[in-house]
């Protein structure tokens, strides 16, 4: 999948983001992988839920981290297609 | 623990051979030569104990294998515990007791991943392998099911002098079974395997086809198909990472609930390895004097010792030290710097000129 503005990314029902407690850091789990996401790059899958476009995802960071708009664009549309090349991301449905 | 060992990292992943019990019987099983019988195993509120406290030293990822683990009547419930707990779930399977009902009920328990073996691409000769009729049209079936509760899929082909050939068609099987990943794993030489190496060594020309034809896939399906690739140890020129290092990320659980740093680790005889019966995992994994012993590189006699590799492959494998060798210490005769190396090669080579076929079947009387 091509990640872009418009997309409503979301990671595959068997690719699973969570907190490993053990080491006080988030992980993405895949088949006999073990990702590790930082806490920008965990918090942008955390909001990649299928609903929300990555425009609106990134809207949000740069109101929250008071950011130009571009830059964080670019980080996140890099860090999620990466995701989707390795087959971890889908596109989810549209919003009812 | 020596001072040459780093920081002793918490285990990433673990493996449960939930039984020995198996309706195969592959001639180069990993499981030991003496098989450990059904009234040893651990109880069901036995593992779910080790899998709460396998989250709780860290363990994120647990791999449901065997012997066969749909064999255990227990399994879906052992799952949705395992799941329950945080781990992400793996079931490596035989899959030929898997039915559509028994996938449905562990897709609904929390599985994340099925790895299924295969033993070639084409029935008659893979059914031979396994010791078991009807059992390559099984597993393809299987395959299928785990595709339609949309669990991703790993196909891990096994091969060998008798099946090389195969390994295009194997490829094509894993693409068709609409698998993520292939492993294409030829047989190591432990165990069942050391006694079936004449029937099973491939000859340095069929390896090199392979891995020709590795390459070749890797490129022409990437995006589509992962191939995992590794070559048997007596044509290395550099040992592989056993493991990781013994001791170092990983461990696996034996059916009576010893705490072992790999498959083959018993074969190493006058080594004790402590049980989830006796202690808790956190001190097994932190205390148990058989994990320690070959952890990091303080170990090493020469030429390890002094290598410059010594950090990169952690002296390789030391199962095949002590088979090999008769010393679990020694470098692994797979490296071309260990005084062994060439006689395993020419060995290697002498066997899969013979060309003998017949083979040991594993069997609970230990293929005596």
């Amino acid at each position: 999948m091509i990640v872009g503005v418009l997309s409503r990314p979301r990671l595959l029902r068997h690719i699973v983001l969570k907190r490993d407690e053990a080491r006080d850091r988030w992980v993405i789990l895949a088949p006999e992988r073990v990702l590790v996401p930082d806490e920008t790059a965990a918090e942008i899958v955390g909001m990649a839920d299928g609903v929300a476009t990555v425009a609106a995802i990134v809207d949000r960071l740069a109101e929250k981290y008071q950011a130009p708009r571009e830059v964080i664009a670019a980080d996140v549309l890099a860090m999620l297609q990466d995701l989707a090349d390795q087959g971890y991301l889908v596109e989810g449905e549209e919003a009812a | 623990m020596n001072r040459l060992a780093p920081a002793l990292e918490l285990p990433l992943a673990a493996m449960g051979e939930m039984t020995h019990r198996c309706p195969l019987q592959c001639p180069y099983c990993s499981n030991p030569v003496e098989l450990q019988k059904a009234g040893g195993e651990l109880t069901t509120g036995e593992w779910k104990r080790v899998l709460d406290e396998l989250a709780g030293l860290g363990v994120l990822q647990f791999h449901f294998s065997g012997g066969e683990p749909l064999a255990r009547k227990d399994i879906v419930e052992l799952v949705a515990h395992a799941s329950d707990a945080g781990l992400y779930t793996n079931l490596i399977t035989s899959a030929v007791m898997l039915d559509e009902g028994k996938m449905a009920a562990l897709a609904e328990a929390g599985l994340n991943h099925v790895q299924i073996s295969i033993q070639g691409a084409e029935a008659e000769s893979a059914d031979r392998i396994a010791g078991m009729k009807g059992a390559h049209a099984k597993k393809i079936e299987a395959a299928r099911l785990v595709r339609d509760v949309g669990i991703p899929l790993t196909v891990n082909a096994v091969m060998h002098r008798q099946n090389l050939d195969q390994l295009a068609a194997v490829i094509d099987l894993a693409v068709t079974l609409d698998a993520a990943r292939l492993e294409v794993a030829h047989v190591q030489y432990y165990g069942w395997a050391l006694k079936n190496r004449a029937a099973l060594i491939p000859t340095p020309r069929q390896l090199d086809a392979a891995t020709a034809l590795v390459d070749e896939a890797r490129q022409r399906l990437k995006g589509r198909l992962v191939i995992d690739y590794v070559i048997p140890d007596y044509y290395a020129e550099l040992p592989k990472k056993c493991m990781g290092g013994w001791g170092s990320s990983f461990f696996i659980l034996s059916p009576s609930g010893k705490v072992l740093p790999c498959h083959a680790a018993e074969t190493i005889t006058g080594l004790a390895f402590d049980s989830v019966r006796d202690h808790r995992l956190e001190w097994i994994w932190r205390e148990s004097p058989a994990l320690n012993l070959y952890r990091g590189t303080g170990w090493m006699a020469e030429p390890c010792r002094s290598c410059e590799f010594r950090e990169i492959d952690l002296g390789g494998c030391r199962c095949q030290a002590f088979a090999l060798a008769g010393d679990a210490g020694a470098t692994d005769p797979a490296c071309g710097r260990s005084p062994r190396h060439r006689d395993i090669f020419s060995l290697a080579v002498t066997e899969a000129s013979e060309d003998r076929r017949s083979l040991v079947y594993r069997t609970f009387a230990g293929g005596a």
